[in-house]
């Protein structure tokens, strides 16, 4: 790897791409980003001046979905442009090195960009009996994750699984599955949720770091503003039906054909901060909602465990008893209402005798 | 014993000032408007058909649950406001004198009470005090529940910019999951529903079984005392 001063416009060419596709890779990500125009070249001096940031991204307990859509960004040169901007120095799945070679890589870099690299991490570590659950390289992934996050200088949460948990942290999480903000402390962490997120959330994520060499301004939940600060439900081209009160009410009604609002059939776009209403997937091609199924916010905490995601009003886990909110209220107003109008009839019989006993005294 | 029926003693007192009246029934009024339009939100009305450029019926419901929902959350500010500047019986709905043995023994005879185990209420100016432990807890409590709730889940919809946001979105930190919070806000609603029935009950009961008048007192101000005994 030698001491590089090399920055990513170096290896961008080095891989063979154009000047003009790497401008164009600018002016996108400038877009993407909501910034002006004047931008995309602010973007292409930083690529050509300031030395690249080594990546290196972490595998834990996932199912590489991140990676997949990763690797399929819209723009054909977003893909060539993170895979030179992340796989010259670590990805288990995606480099060429493997097994006692592409561990040293680790180390390595480590020791080399000390306090300047970051680490990217897809999945999480299980805690349970040790870590016994994911054992990259033979030992527990949570001693990977905190050995290299020592020396990182921020790391990014790829995806549901380390930014929240995601599936393996379902209830009742065998495994003990823990976001990456719940082991590492001490580091600025960078949530970037979804199962998957969007690929040009992620490049932009990237690039905005090393042009601005400052993290992304975060929401409160840690996510980069510039992807999570609107709803779903906020962008969605359905959303006219929605206020219209026009809704589709079973999967193969005239509704459904006519495109109306999910929302009954159990949309989570209104509770979803996530970009996909904007930036869809697959080169624009298309989202969730729009091939026709409700979004089931997979960006957000604990979607697993927020009821089905096919009603509305869903069920309140952490109640014990598994319920919705309107089953326990009907329930309980029930059983009140019933009680209200037995105690009504008993005052009613009270109120009777003791009018009775009254005149007796009198 | 015969003379007490025959004088029929009536006295009153003067307990709910002008402001606190006006509140009141603007409270209730808004809750009724707040939990009819807030189910509809959660479970909508069946869809309708139509020009969609014409049509804002989903709109219109919150809408006016946003607009009942200010309405809700200023009147209650301005209840806090008359608690400091009102009469004595205006602050009791904020307090609960949580550490007076009195209180709870009086709560229990009261309890007693409407369980038909005391021939005889006793006479208060203000609340009783179990009346004044579910004021504190179904209204007092979660009122400012609804409220931070409300505005939080209104903030995502003005935008993570907006003021309703800043002041509010901690609830986030709470409910990590948006989804979560509507479920609570739903359920508070469903709790505000059972309070109600209650409410409305005992009010009519103590109305007529009880030796104060309840409900008029909400609308003149004056409680009128049946008899003149202790
Ligand atoms: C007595 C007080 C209130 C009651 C009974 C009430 C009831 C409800 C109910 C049942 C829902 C539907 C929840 C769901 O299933 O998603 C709802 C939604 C909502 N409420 Fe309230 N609410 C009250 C006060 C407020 C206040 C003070 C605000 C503040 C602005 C507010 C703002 C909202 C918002 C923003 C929503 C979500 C609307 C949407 O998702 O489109 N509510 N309310
Ligand atoms: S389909 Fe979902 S996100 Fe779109 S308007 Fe309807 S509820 Fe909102």
């Amino acid at each position: 790897m030698g001491e590089t001063t090399e920055t990513f416009y170096d290896v961008i060419r080095r891989q063979g791409i154009s000047r003009r596709s790497f401008m164009k890779f600018c002016s996108l990500t400038a877009a993407s980003l909501g910034l002006g125009p004047a931008f995309a070249a602010k973007i292409a001096n930083a690529m050509e001046t300031k030395p690249r940031i080594p990546v290196l991204w972490l595998h834990g307990l996932e199912c590489t979905c991140c990676s997949e859509s990763f690797i399929r960004s819209a723009h054909p040169l977003v893909k060539d442009v993170v895979l030179s901007m992340i796989s010259l120095d670590y990805d288990d799945t995606i480099m060429a090195a493997a097994g006692h070679q592409a561990e040293a890589i680790l180390e390595e870099v480590k020791t080399q960009y000390k306090g300047r690299y970051i680490l990217a991490v897809e999945g999480n570590p299980p805690l349970k009996d040790g870590g016994v659950y994911c054992m990259p390289g033979g030992t527990p992934f949570v001693d990977k994750l905190k050995y290299m996050a020592e020396d990182a200088q921020a790391i990014i949460s790829w995806g549901s699984c380390a930014s929240w948990g995601c599936v393996q942290a379902a209830k009742p999480n065998p495994t003990e599955a823990t976001p990456v903000h719940k082991v590492i402390k001490d580091k600025p962490i960078i949530k970037v949720p979804g199962c998957p997120p969007i690929a040009e959330v992620m490049t932009g994520v990237l690039t905005y770091i090393l042009t601005f060499e400052r993290m992304p301004d975060l929401d409160r939940q840690g996510r980069p503003k510039m992807f999570y600060s609107q709803r779903i439900h906020d962008k969605c081209y359905r959303r006219p039906h929605f206020d219209a009160g026009q809704f589709v009410e079973a999967w193969d009604d005239d509704n459904a054909r006519k495109g109306y609002c999910l929302y009954k059939m159990g949309c989570k776009g209104p509770t979803t901060y996530n970009a996909c209403s904007t930036t869809r997937w697959n080169e624009g091609v298309s989202f969730p909602i729009q091939s026709g199924h409700g979004c089931i916010g997979c960006s957000e905490d604990g979607f697993w465990d927020n009821g089905s995601f096919y009603d509305r009003v869903t069920d309140i886990k952490q109640f014990g008893i598994e319920s919705t909110a309107d089953k326990v209220g009907v329930a309980a107003a029930t059983t009140v209402g019933a009680a209200v109008a037995a105690h009504a009839a008993l005052s009613l019989v009270k109120r009777a005798q003791q009018k009775g006993s009254q005149s007796d005294e009198n | 014993m015969s003379t007490e029926h025959v004088t029929e003693a009536r006295t009153s007192v003067y307990v709910y000032e002008a402001p606190v009246r006006v509140w009141h029934w603007i409270n209730a009024a808004s809750i009724v408007v707040l939990a009819v339009t807030g189910y509809f939100i959660g479970n909508p009305l069946p869809s309708v058909g139509g020009d969609t450029s014409d049509m804002y019926v989903m709109g219109t419901i919150r809408f006016v649950h946003f607009s009942a929902a200010y309405i809700f959350a200023v009147g209650f500010i301005g209840r806090i406001y008359w608690a400091f500047v009102g009469n004595h019986h205006a602050h009791q709905l904020f307090t609960l004198p949580f550490w007076r043995g009195e209180f709870w023994r009086e709560l229990f005879f009261e309890m007693r009470w409407y369980l038909f185990m005391e021939r005889a209420p006793k006479k208060y100016e203000g609340h009783n005090p179990l009346a004044q432990f579910f004021m504190f807890f179904a209204v007092m409590l979660l009122s400012i529940f609804m409220i931070c709730s409300g505005f939080a889940l209104y903030g995502e919809g003005q935008g993570i910019g907006s003021w309703q946001y800043s002041l509010f979105g901690w609830m986030f930190d709470i409910f990590t999951n948006s989804m979560l919070l509507h479920s609570w806000h739903r359920l508070g609603m469903w709790v505000l529903v059972v309070f109600i029935i209650v409410h409305v009950y005992a009010a009519i009961r103590e109305d007529i079984m009880s030796r104060q008048s309840i409900i008029s007192t909400m609308i003149s101000g004056e409680r009128m005392f049946k008899d003149s005994k202790d």
